[in-house]
């Protein structure tokens, strides 16, 4: 079970700003281990959002996208209490689900 | 990184600095304004909250948390005791840092083989290492803590002359010392400046920064990683995971930066 | 202007290179967007997309530093000021994929985005805007150094 996303998701007027720490290793699968073996290819290619049931936000990621990722983005049309929730799918067909209430 | 990759960067970095001509100062500045934009987003978090995980769960063979697990304020209490270790602890009549006493709990407490935690002590992407996390969660816990190391102990005492040793000990085929690169200002390896451990306010600003997420790693590295990689950039022999000069050292380097708030798990390099 | 045989066809064969732009397809599915990730330099890159070359552009806010203490984190924050941008594409020239993310704002949504990439070498970033009036690029060059032995 892949380990949880940390996300906050702050109301500032009338935009929720999202910032979330994704745990991945976003392997591009040129990186030598320390036994010098190549370590495969491991990354999240998809990431999207969901707010109130409509989707807010998607990404599609190549294995350039740094290791432990960063993400954020903003949108409007939630209040604070409301849920958002992201999901990631990666190369392996692993896939993470985490929600954040908006303060 | 593949090595052509490597070799070309190396190519392009003496390139770079050739090419333009950076002051010290305005490198510092392009560094900042680098190391600023990552803000308060440090992928250390993940370490910390795997880290909790971690310290609540029972686990291993004896099925039990760390709750009663003792780093010298008292057992379960997190909040502060990084900023008081190094340390003396009776019940190992050793003197111990974070990664000494963290194994004894694991050990002790949880039946773990300490064999096993040292093979992992250090991660490499998806292997990941319980310690370093552990490291993260409990360093966090004293983030504004002071660095108090009253080193009343006798064995404390020795740990500390015993880590003052170490750092002015010259060895390996530079005949290098901690001190040749650490205890003068304003010295620098090319973009980097090297911190003046010899001073408190050398000694803090790089001791209260680690643990840290080392981007180049990907991974959160402890302070005794950090030792261990300067002894191999040395060409020391293998600095040994919770050993007497590793803990000596680090209560040296860390009674230099005694006053100091903790503001760690930081982000480096 | 009376129309001349070769200004006729060279008339016909502008005609027909708009008319296949305008059937072009705006939208690619996702899944057929992989293969973009896969190129090697941008022009194969927006090939893979479906898209002609980019419009230079003043009106995308463009944050990145100007050295790179450590290629395998790059901070970018990026934001559109043209309308109605529907997604934005990041890519990175000397990596050996060039495209590094691609992001999709639906309605309500702001078209920005804040995140961290992996530079393999010094290399000029693209931030590309996807609209409903074309699509539009700003560019940073993001040196990247070796640094010493870290601290």
């Amino acid at each position: 079970m892949p380990d949880p996303m940390l996300i906050r998701a702050v109301l500032k007027g009338e935009t929720v700003e999202v910032k979330a720490l994704i745990a991945h290793v976003m392997e591009t699968g040129q990186r030598k281990d320390a036994d010098g073996k190549l370590v495969p290819a491991h990354y999240i290619e998809t990431l999207t959002a969901t707010c109130g049931g409509r989707q807010v936000f998607r990404a599609e990621w190549g294995a350039s996208i740094a290791r432990n990722p960063y993400l954020s983005f903003r949108f409007k049309g939630a209040q604070a209490g409301d849920k958002i929730t992201l999901t990631w799918t990666d190369t392996a067909g692993a896939s993470r689900s985490d929600e954040a209430t908006i303060r | 990184m593949k090595p052509l990759f490597a070799k070309r960067l190396r190519g392009l970095g003496a390139l770079l600095l050739g090419s333009f001509a950076l002051t010290a100062a305005a490198s510092d500045d392009a560094l900042r304004e680098y190391r600023e934009m990552f803000g308060d987003d440090n992928p250390a978090a993940l370490w910390e909250a795997r880290g909790e995980q971690l310290w609540q769960t029972a686990r291993g063979p004896q099925h039990a948390s760390l709750a009663a697990c003792d780093l010298g304020l008292g057992p379960g209490v997190v909040k502060g005791a990084y900023a008081q270790l190094p340390r003396w602890f009776a019940d190992t009549a050793r003197v111990e840092d974070l990664e000494s006493r963290l194994l004894t709990c694991m050990t002790e407490l949880q039946g773990f083989p300490r064999d096993a935690l040292l093979t992992t002590r250090f991660g490499d992407g998806e292997r990941k290492s319980d310690l370093e996390a552990l490291a993260a969660y409990v360093v966090g816990a004293s983030r504004g803590a002071e660095i108090r190391l009253p080193l009343q102990h006798p064995a404390e005492q020795a740990a500390w002359a015993l880590g003052q040793a170490a750092f002015y000990y010259r060895a390996g085929p530079h005949d290098f010392s901690c001190a040749t690169c650490h205890a003068q200002a304003d010295k620098r390896i090319r973009l980097q400046t090297l911190p003046q451990l010899t001073t408190a306010e050398g000694a803090r600003e790089a001791y209260t920064h680690w643990p840290a997420y080392r981007i180049s790693q990907g991974e959160l590295r402890t302070f005794e990683w950090r030792l261990q990689d300067c002894y191999r950039q040395q060409r020391f022999p293998q600095l040994k995971f919770a050993s007497e000069v590793a803990v000596g050292l680090s209560l040296f380097l860390a009674k230099t930066a005694e006053g100091g708030a903790m503001a760690a798990p930081a982000i480096r390099r | 202007m009376p129309l001349s045989r070769r200004n006729f066809m060279v008339t016909a064969v502008q005609a027909s290179v708009s008319m296949l732009t305008l059937l072009a397809p705006r939208w690619v599915l996702a899944a057929d967007r992989r293969p973009a990730f896969d190129a090697t330099a941008i022009d194969a890159a927006l090939q893979a997309l479906g898209l002609p070359p980019p419009q230079d552009t003043a009106e995308i806010l463009f944050k990145a530093p100007e050295i790179a203490e450590n290629g395998a984190a790059v901070p970018v924050e990026v934001e559109s000021r043209l309308p109605n941008t529907r997604a934005m594409l990041l890519l990175v020239e000397k990596n050996p994929h060039v495209l590094s993310a691609r992001f999709e704002f639906p309605a309500g949504t702001e078209p920005f985005f804040a995140t961290r990439v992996k530079m393999a070498e010094t290399s000029r970033i693209h931030a590309i805007a996807l609209t409903d009036s074309g699509n539009f690029y700003t560019t940073r060059l993001v040196k990247v150094t070796l640094g010493g032995c870290g601290g």
